[in-house]
């Protein structure tokens, strides 16, 4: 008999018998205004917040940004905000991002509750790790997709199947060392979350 | 190699002796627990309705172990049709021969992996290495006692027991960092640059699966550092490795979960990264193995269920006085703290006959779990199960038996009571000696009291001086 159905026969022996799926019923928490939350919480996430009227303002915003005043390599995922200094769609391999210092990239839903904004696989272009292997993080997110909690926030994603998506809650960081916070662990060690609206 | 451990089973009192007698370590470990217990706190005072959110995520994981076999299959049909390929593990040493099997096959000697409690348990790290496929951790802490070879001493914070000033030693020693060096930026930095360069050279990444979808066939997992997702997106081939238990109905349950996970363990809103796996890389694979190595037995303990219901976010033992002042390896075991003292001792009631013993039954842990496993309430029922089956140490039998004596013959606990008090004032030494010794020991005795609160009592109701009780 396989492995599998060894196991699963296991199981359907030593489980209880099947209760009916629960439902979250509960009353979440809601902000008055959850956008400024958002923004409120993005700080406390160790990210830097800006927000923005338009796409040409976001532009600006971006442009603006110390990180990217410095940087060579750039790449942006969201058309009309930055610029991209590669052509994406060019590179073969995604270790050949190494050197990438700035990602634009847009997401949607934004969670007030957690600072968290999804971004989904597709918005990515070829290579999914330009938003872990750049240096520096530039989330672009609109208004009307902010949401409250994360109940809310899966009632809007769909998954992309095949695919992969990924709540990402400002910049990269670890406390393993004495638990002395540190901004840039593997991934981007700044997160700018850029709102329009 | 990840180390095995310093400390066989079975010692917990003395390993918790040893480690208590270096006492700036104590005191440091103690703290940092409690700075992460305290973070929880503030985590969870942050959202009004808590303590729905842990009902909602404790009818949830135990609604999953009702239909655990159900869920599996349909998480291994979509997960098929995303792309995904699923294997089955009976226990550790087919999971670590299925992964082999998959790295070896595609000629894979370099593979970084993310955090996984699974493949410490079933030993995989050192699996690999004796058949040449270099296995490197990528969480830092993780990276740190791997290079120390030692196990992760904390299954949140890998590295919990290791001060700034040796991982600098070790840094010095193994990265090229300035010697002396015991900043945590400045080694933190040291360690993305040699494990980025780690990330770029692998041909595989392995991670652990914090959820699995049954509805969509994904798998999440949730880092910090990012490391899960530099490890998944720059090689080619993903091997996702998940306990039978890790399964949730539906992306929905997520919204829950997610929320108590991250505040439960550090009291951020959030982990930074949460990556839902939906299907491996454009032009690559991703494997997912599903073990059991034991599980399935603990699911047919209907008092000890509920261990399974864990999502390992580290709250009991950073709330735990006694994991905080014994430290990790003092349990012998993969899971420390109470959690896996439960979780041992269930594996193996013989070699782990200690671990329901090391837990003071505050209720601390049960307090703070986010899925409100009631963990004191399983260490006191595994010790009626310990003493059912033979395996309290006869001098605690013994104790026991004694005390149940003395306190059902009221004659016999007051003629008892009149002895202590009269020891204590007279010959207190003698409270040291014999079968108390080890009890005493670290504990100051009170000055002895002349009356008993049953004197104290008649008196008052005799209508003397006596006071208010």
């Amino acid at each position: 008999m396989s492995s599998r159905d060894d196991i699963l026969r296991a199981l359907r022996r030593a489980g209880p018998p099947p209760t009916p799926v629960p439902e979250w019923t509960g009353r979440a928490m809601r902000f008055d205004d959850p956008v400024s939350r958002f923004l409120e919480t993005v700080t406390a996430v160790a990210g830097t917040p800006l927000r923005v009227p338009d796409l040409a303002a976001a532009d600006a915003a971006v442009r603006g940004l110390e990180t990217w005043r410095r940087a060579r390599l750039t790449a942006t995922l969201v058309p009309g905000v930055g610029r991209s200094s590669l052509d994406l769609d060019a590179v073969a391999r995604p270790q050949d991002l190494r050197d990438l210092e700035v990602a634009v990239v847009g997401g949607a839903p934004a969670v007030a509750e957690n600072g968290a904004v999804w971004i989904p696989g597709s918005r990515l272009g070829r290579h999914r790790a330009v938003f872990v292997i750049a240096e520096h993080l530039v989330l672009v997110v609109r208004a009307e997709d902010v949401v409250h909690t994360m109940h809310e926030a899966y009632q809007r994603i769909q998954f992309e199947r095949p695919g992969w998506g990924s709540f990402v809650s400002g910049p990269s960081k670890t406390a393993d060392i004495e638990q002395a916070l540190v901004i840039g662990a593997h991934g981007a060690r700044s997160c700018a979350v850029v709102l329009i609206g | 190699m990840s180390g095995s451990l310093p400390v066989p089973p079975g010692q917990h009192p003395r390993a918790a002796a040893r480690f208590l007698a270096q006492e700036t370590r104590v005191r440091r470990h103690d703290a940092a627990g409690w700075h992460l217990r305290s973070n929880r706190d503030r985590g969870a005072a942050s959202v009004p309705e808590w303590e729905a959110l842990r009902e909602a995520a404790s009818a949830i994981k135990g609604h999953v172990l009702s239909r655990l076999a159900d869920y599996l299959e349909e998480f291994e049909r979509n997960a098929a049709q995303n792309g995904i390929q699923v294997h089955w593990a009976r226990d550790g040493a087919e999971h670590n021969a299925i992964v082999h099997g998959l790295l070896a096959g595609r000629g894979v000697t370099r593979v970084v992996k993310s955090k996984s409690m699974l493949t410490e348990e079933c030993g995989l790290n050192p699996f690999l290495e004796a058949r040449g496929i270099e296995v490197t951790d990528t969480d830092l802490g993780e990276r740190i006692v791997q290079l120390l070879g030692e196990p992760p001493s904390h299954i949140v914070v890998p590295a919990i027991h290791r001060t700034k000033e040796e991982i600098g030693e070790l840094f010095y020693r193994r990265l090229g960092t300035p010697a002396g060096l015991a900043d945590p930026t400045a080694l933190t930095e040291a360690a993305r640059h040699h494990l980025r360069q780690k990330f770029l050279d692998a041909q595989a990444g392995i991670t652990g699966v914090n959820f699995a979808i049954a509805e969509t066939g994904g798998v999440v997992v949730v880092t910090n550092e990012g490391n899960a997702d530099m490890g998944t997106s720059l090689p080619p081939i993903h091997v996702a490795c998940m306990g039978v238990e890790k399964v949730v109905p539906r992306a929905r349950d997520l919204g829950v979960l997610l929320r108590v996970l991250a505040r439960s363990a550090t009291g951020q809103p959030s982990s930074v990264y949460a990556s839902h796996f939906h299907g491996p890389l454009p032009g690559g694979e991703m494997h997912v193995v599903i073990v059991d190595n034991g599980r399935s037995a603990i699911l047919a303990r209907d008092a000890f269920r509920p261990s399974l219901w864990c999502i390992r976010c580290g709250a009991c033992l950073n709330t735990c006085p006694v994991y905080r002042r014994s430290g990790g390896y003092s349990y012998g075991a993969t899971i420390p703290g109470p959690i896996g003292s439960v979780l041992s001792a269930l594996r193996n009631p013989r070699a782990h006959a200690d671990l329901p013993f090391a837990s003071s039954l505050c209720g601390s842990c049960s307090d703070v779990c986010p899925v409100r496993i009631d963990l004191h309430q399983e260490l006191l029922a595994f010790r009626r199960e310990l003493a059912g089956q033979g395996l309290v140490p006869l001098r605690k039998r013994l104790a026991m038996k004694a005390a149940s004596l003395v306190m059902r013959r009221p004659a016999l606990y007051a003629l008892a009571g009149r002895v202590v008090r009269f020891l204590l004032r007279a010959a207190p030494w003698a409270l040291r000696l014999g079968p108390g010794a080890a009890w005493a020991r670290q504990r100051a005795l009170p000055p002895g009291p002349r009356e008993s609160f049953r004197d104290l009592w008649q008196r008052r109701a005799a209508g003397g001086e006596g006071g208010t009780p």
